[in-house]
């Protein structure tokens, strides 16, 4: 019998139980893209059939780490950037739990960036989230690795000189199976788009258009958007690699031109997941890992017995 | 220095199988019966350069690398860079002769193979007349064209263990015994060619030498033939542990190479990962979802996992890392031991520190306190940290088999099953009170919950939480966690002290004199005070081994036991010796040190010389080790 009783739990779940009771209301500023996040991945919750006794949360260090606080789930706010390879070995600790990613644009793409690459090269089963503002917002408006080129702040007092990096793009190059853009202004799609990524057997990784009504006057609100799904002007492949990143590219250099494009890029329903590969080659273990310190039954191993052998 | 020893001294380049030629040759004599140390020197470099493995061998209790050695065998480089006027390497062809001879002791015996080293270099080193001063007993032989004639070049190894066993006299039973299980084919043959024809012709030479090889008598248990890095490993998956993740770095890549090769086959998991931050928070990871992990690295890389210590600390996640010191700063010298990362692996990453550090002196306590820095771990909910060295690391010695006969424990700790959690407190919302303040029992212990148990969800976080996790900056209950973090310290070391101490305590009790030491030079140590004690010295040492939290009450009533008390370390700012000062707050007039840095581990009458020194205050002759005066002197 499983020690893990949540999991698999079939029963009815209501987008309610993930507000957590002891902190209900969110303390982002009115009109924060970051209630949008928090929004749908509540909303995606009875989509996915997940209680939240199942789901892991990993959080990275910003407003939008906060996510942890407002989300009622097994949660870990781990440290600026960090969020993806705490997260990535619980999967393999337990592979059973649902396990969620999220940070910001700086904690993912900055001082994180190494982490996002290996962790969508290694194909976890796993979904990861970026709040993407294009600013650092907790620490009061610098300029972040998605701002425009020129962006003014106070650390960049003449104008930031570096492009803007391509998130979407990055994320393919690097080896995720699931890219998508979505915007807190779109709910509906933001919401589809969280529990696909949720669905999705392999690193799913959503770029969420969140913005910073405070820190980030000047930029768009992201509106009017355009949806690549619904809109006859973008007629591409999400299964195709190339014509994937033809769209993704023109959609990382519209942004900054005003033209805000989102929805699916990229979906390979073919690869196998890191814990699939690992298994395959004798390296993880069938059962969960996890499941084995509650098994009374377990014999353990001795060093004893295997290893003192060929030290004779 | 006992005068039955041998201490045979294999050189040649990186490459040229010296490592697992020393490892056989260790192990043949390990099976006839001698005790075994082997000490082990090489450059950071894959092919060539000045390499060396020393065996000890002798009929009782060899723990140390001796002083000097007593035979050569000098191979050649395969790999030496070609001799250039304004090269600061000058001619690294004839190193493997050149580079020993400064410590070969009188008596002792040299084989070099003329097959590969150059007759004009050899002259330059004035050999004979060097070799007639000390009386060395040199033996050329052309080990290269044996090995071409019964074979390839590379068994000019195998031609220079033959050569060895007919010098000393010995049997080469034990040698053949190990090729057969090692080869087989025609490597195997040739290899056997190659064995006894290097053998008779060596038999047929003139000995003039009178070293032997010492006698011994079976050993009354079986013995095994292993490294720090084994017992380390072994420890950690006999207490359980199933999942490391970790990044190459030298000389941390043992540990993490053994458990990567062993893991699969106890079901567990094993994560090369891209740097050692995601190293630690791997660990981390899997540690918060219910298995016993760990990560490790040496100084440069465990500089990277000082984020992810900390967050262990804030978030009480059970944890242990493994630190294998190496010489600093920054690169410093990669191949080489040294003691210089205590204060590091103290106190790196903000805040206030609340970690285990224990620092193992040898195989057998690499294996009992890895086991206990996971049982601390877990039961307290705390990363504990497992120091060690290059020197350790890398030395093989001879340990009885049945050492290892004990049950694995794989108790994950204070985690809840889910029948407790029902019981278990819950704020009203329905959060798991995973931080109380106040654990019953009276324990500063709040045990915790794992992801996908019913009703256990609970935030973690870095940030300062209230009992159910959540962010909070109220001064009570900061002052409330702080506490109960913190004192999780004295109740491990009330815990340690219920436990046999892992404190060694070596010589006379009423001893005048004591020299402290911590990790891998303890036991070179006490093979210095019994000689100092056979000298008419009344000397008595101990061996540290919990840095954090310290032993107050053990070391001072030892130190309040002798009038003087040397401290032994290798790094040149006296960390140990500071932290003992800082830990007691007392007896600083009583501690002076010995210190060492140079790369190279101390020397059993290196420590002689400098207990001598400081009890006469005198000034240290040997210029490669620093004196430092007590406080006040």
């Amino acid at each position: 019998m499983s020690a893990f009783s949540a999991i698999g739990d079939e029963r009815e779940v209501d987008r309610d139980e993930f507000t957590p009771g002891i902190e209900p209301q969110a303390t982002w500023c009115p009109g924060c893209g970051d209630f949008g996040v928090l929004k749908a991945l509540k909303q995606a919750m009875p989509e996915v059939g997940r209680n939240p006794d199942e789901v892991a949360l990993f959080t990275g260090i910003g407003c939008s780490g906060k996510l942890n606080s407002y989300f009622n789930s097994y949660g870990f706010h781990t440290i600026h950037g960090r969020s993806l390879p705490v997260a990535r070995a619980a999967k393999l600790a337990n592979p059973d739990v649902e396990v969620i990613a999220a940070g910001g644009d700086g904690d993912g793409y900055g001082i994180g960036g190494n982490h996002f690459m290996h962790t969508a090269r290694e194909n976890h089963d796993m979904t990861y989230i970026v709040f993407n503002n294009e600013i650092f917002g907790l620490t009061k408006g610098q300029t972040s690795p998605t701002s425009p080129k020129g962006h003014k702040s106070k650390t960049q007092p003449s104008g930031s000189a570096k492009s803007p990096i391509r998130p979407l793009s990055l994320a393919l190059t690097s080896g995720a199976t699931y890219v998508a853009r979505t915007a807190a202004v779109n709910p509906n799609q933001a919401k589809e788009i969280i529990a696909e990524a949720i669905e999705h057997d392999g690193f799913a990784h959503v770029d969420f258009l969140t913005q910073c009504p405070t820190w980030n006057k000047d930029a768009k609100h992201y509106v009017p958007y355009t949806d690549i799904q619904q809109s006859d002007d973008h007629d591409f492949d999400t299964s195709n690699r190339e014509e994937a990143q033809q769209m993704m590219f023109e959609t990382e250099n519209k942004l900054y031109e005003g033209e805000v494009l989102t929805g699916r890029y990229y979906v390979d329903d073919e690869s196998p997941s890191y814990q699939e590969e690992k298994q395959a080659t004798g390296e993880m273990p069938e059962e969960p890992l996890a499941e084995r310190y509650f098994d009374e039954d377990y014999e353990w191993e001795r060093t004893a017995d295997s290893l003192l052998e060929h030290h004779k | 220095m006992t005068d039955n020893e041998l201490i045979w001294r294999i050189a040649g380049g990186s490459g040229d199988g010296i490592d697992s030629t020393s490892q056989n040759f260790a192990k043949a004599l390990m099976r006839s019966g001698l005790d075994v140390f082997t000490h082990r020197h090489y450059p950071s470099r894959i092919r060539g350069g000045h390499t060396f493995v020393e065996v000890r061998a002798g009929d009782e209790d060899v723990r140390s690398r001796g002083d000097g050695y007593n035979f050569l065998l000098a191979l050649g480089d395969s790999f030496a860079r070609n001799p250039q006027d304004e090269a600061y390497y000058g001619d690294e062809e004839v190193k493997p002769l050149s580079e020993n001879l400064h410590d070969l002791r009188e008596g002792g015996v040299v084989v070099y193979d003329e097959g590969l080293l150059d007759e004009d270099a050899i002259a330059e080193l004035n050999l004979e007349a060097r070799a007639e001063e000390n009386d060395w007993h040199v033996y050329p032989m052309n080990l290269r064209e044996m090995a071409r004639e019964h074979g390839r070049e590379v068994m000019r190894n195998t031609a220079g263990v033959a050569v060895t066993a007919a010098l000393l006299d010995t049997d080469p039973a034990f040698f053949e015994a190990l090729m057969r299980e090692n080869m087989s084919g025609d490597i195997l043959e040739d290899n056997l060619a190659v064995l006894e024809d290097a053998y008779e012709r060596a038999e047929e030479l003139e000995h003039t030498h009178d070293l032997t090889m010492p006698e011994a008598e079976d050993h009354d248990d079986e013995q095994v033939l292993l490294s720090g890095s084994n017992a380390i490993a072994y420890g950690a998956l006999d207490e359980g542990c199933r999942f490391i993740a970790g990044y190459p770095m030298t000389p941390w890549t043992d540990v993490f190479t053994i458990m990567s090769q062993h893991l699969p086959k106890f079901g567990g998991i094993s994560e090369q990962v891209e740097d050692e931050i995601a190293a630690a928070a791997l660990a981390l990871g899997a540690s918060h979802a219910g298995v016993k992990s760990m990560s490790g690295s040496s100084g440069g890389g465990f500089a990277l996992m000082s984020e992810p210590l900390g967050l262990a600390e804030m978030t009480e996640t059970p944890v242990v890392l493994v630190e294998a010191m190496r010489a600093g700063p920054s690169t410093g010298m990669p191949t080489k031991p040294e003691q210089a990362d205590l204060e590091h692996v103290l106190y790196t990453s903000q805040g206030d520190s609340a970690r285990v550090v224990f620092a193992p002196a040898n195989i057998r306590e690499c294996y009992d306190q890895t086991r206990a820095a996971f049982r601390i771990a877990y039961e307290y909910q705390i990363p504990s940290i497992v120091i060690y060295d290059q020197k350790l690391q890398g030395e093989l010695r001879n340990v009885d088999e049945s050492f290892f006969d004990r049950e694995p424990n794989a108790d994950p700790g204070s985690v809840l099953t889910e029948e407790e959690i029902a019981d278990a407190a819950h704020h009203a919302s329905g959060k798991f009170q995973r931080f109380q303040h106040e654990p019953e029992d009276g324990s500063n212990v709040s045990p915790r919950s794992v992801p996908g148990q019913k009703d256990g969800r609970y935030l973690a976080t870095g940030n300062e939480h209230n009992p159910s996790g959540h962010i909070s900056e109220d001064p009570d209950n900061r002052i409330a966690q702080m506490n109960r973090r913190l004192d999780k310290l004295d109740d491990i070391r009330a815990d340690l002290d219920e436990h046999t101490s892992h404190q060694t305590y070596h010589g006379p009790e009423d001893a005048d004199y004591g020299i402290l030491v911590w990790g891998s030079h303890q036991d070179t140590v006490f093979e210095a005070v019994d000689r100092l004690n056979d000298d008419g010295h009344s000397v008595k040492a101990l061996g540290v081994s919990d840095m954090a939290p310290y032993p107050v009450e053990e070391v001072s009533a030892w130190l309040e036991s002798v009038d003087e008390a040397l401290v032994v370390e290798m790094n040149a700012s006296a960390q140990f010796r500071g932290l003992t000062q800082k830990e007691i707050g007392r007896f600083g007039p009583k501690l002076s040190s010995l210190l060492k840095y140079n790369g190279n581990p101390f020397e059993p009458a290196e420590i002689v010389e400098g207990f001598e020194t400081s009890i006469n205050g005198e000034d240290l002759a040997a210029s490669n080790m620093k004196y430092l005066p007590a406080a006040g002197d």
